[in-house]
């Protein structure tokens, strides 16, 4: 699906990473590795299509993603450090925009999403008034709405209790087997049925000093 | 699964429904411009000894520059939230064309913030004594005017989103940009007093309006490309 060739990316005249090349094909897991600071973000950033400050190609089924925007896009799911929801709006509005970005309108899918995952009753409530865990569980209610087969995904469990780690990494165990593929950071020890590749930024930079 | 596909018209539909709901929950954002605009032309009659008929003069002038500077102050809060809450990612990000959500959000900002601005600035006109046959041109001026202006401090908005104090900034890009508009805008009024005909005037009025809608989206969208790296 995703092939990286010859990524490298400098910021502050630091090189973050250089020479980065891998892929991601169909039901694949890749955790991105590395300490604070390595540029773990940055690279997500960049596969996303939000950061073009870059050498190297993204290429998405064999094509530049720059020249294939709107077909990339229509691929990708992106979750960010921030959670993307609105304080002052309320999930079921926060997950209608969500849902009307990505050309459909399903207020019945939007209930079972929340239901799922356990903010059933909290859909007309302020986001304001929820907790950041809960905040951060009607973010992760896009996944069950977004038909995206690639998953791009920046530090997705903070925040989360035990119960809401051990769910989200059903969710994407349950996405890889299906045929999608996901790409993440964290710093917890993921839990997954499916082998996970990894690329260690750490090791890159060590490497290549 | 009662999915249903939305064309483009009702995906902007749900960018302008977000957008109203935000506004109308949180009212400052539609008073505090208005108050604005008031409170700033009000001052212009205490600040020297004017005759009514020199205030009459100089009204839409002192209008239009206030409009202008309510325009651009409510503009500050059109991505902040959205860039700070990441929902801005979210926006560009989307399969749907990014020029024609951009074009809605500032409309519907407009229509919160603009819109009652040329609504209330009859009373003002009253209030800085503008004679009787400037009251027409003037409403007409702003209604073509101030979403022209919105247009255009959009992008200024954009381009400084992701700086923590972008007030001066701001005005600093965006007043020298909007200089035609307040021209033109001003001058409908002042070529309505004269007994002039206001066609010419209206039709660059209306001609900026559309230059701004048609060509600003893109600015603002490259602008929030930048601001979001």
């Amino acid at each position: 699906m995703l092939t990286v060739a010859n990524l490298g990316c400098e910021r502050d005249e630091r090189v973050l990473f250089d020479h980065l090349s891998f892929s991601v094909a169909n039901g694949m897991l890749l955790q991105i590795q590395g300490a604070n600071g390595s540029g773990k973000t940055t690279l997500l950033r960049i596969l996303a299509g939000l950061n073009s400050d870059y050498t190297g190609e993204v290429l998405w089924r064999g094509q530049n993603c720059r020249q294939t925007r709107q077909e990339y896009q229509q691929a990708l799911f992106y979750l960010g450090h921030a959670p993307a929801i609105n304080r002052t709006l309320t999930p079921l509005q926060n997950l209608r925009w969500f849902c009307g970005l990505q050309g459909f309108s399903d207020d019945a899918a939007i209930h079972a999403a929340l239901q799922q995952l356990g903010l059933a009753g909290y859909a007309d409530i302020p986001c304001h008034q929820m907790s950041a865990g809960q905040q951060r569980r009607v973010s992760l209610a896009r996944l069950s709405l977004s038909a995206a087969p690639l998953w791009i995904m920046d530090e997705p469990f903070t925040a989360l209790d035990k119960q809401g780690v051990a769910e989200l990494e059903a969710r994407v165990d349950a996405h890889v087997t299906s045929g999608g593929a996901v790409i993440l950071t964290t710093h917890h020890a993921l839990q997954t049925r499916h082998l996970l590749t990894v690329v260690n930024l750490d090791a890159l930079r060590t490497e290549s000093a | 699964m009662s999915r249903s596909a939305l064309g483009l018209a009702g995906s902007l539909g749900t960018t302008l429904q977000r957008e109203l709901q935000l506004a109308f929950s949180s009212p400052g954002r539609i008073v505090n411009p208005l108050m604005f605009f008031v409170i700033a032309v009000s001052m212009f009659p205490l600040g020297g000894r004017m005759s009514a008929e020199v205030l009459g003069t100089i009204a839409a002038g002192v209008i239009w520059v206030t409009a202008l500077l309510a325009v651009m102050l409510s503009m500050e809060s059109l991505f902040r939230s959205d860039f700070d809450d990441g929902s801005l990612e979210q926006l560009l990000l989307s399969p749907q064309p990014l020029y024609f959500h951009l074009q809605v959000k500032v409309l519907a900002h407009w229509l919160v913030t603009g819109l009652p601005l040329v609504v209330i600035s009859p009373l003002l006109g009253l209030l800085l004594h503008l004679p009787e046959a400037g009251y027409g041109p003037l409403m007409l001026g702003l209604l073509l005017g101030t979403p022209a202006l919105s247009m255009i401090a959009a992008i200024g908005t954009a381009l400084t989103v992701g700086l923590a104090r972008s007030g001066l900034l701001l005005a600093v890009l965006v007043l020298p940009l909007s200089i035609p508009v307040l021209v033109f805008g001003a001058g409908l009024v002042d070529t309505a007093l004269n007994g002039l005909p206001l066609t010419g005037v209206v039709a660059v009025l209306a001609a900026l309006l559309v230059l701004a809608g048609t060509l600003a989206p893109l600015a603002i969208g490259a602008a929030l490309r930048i601001s979001v790296h």
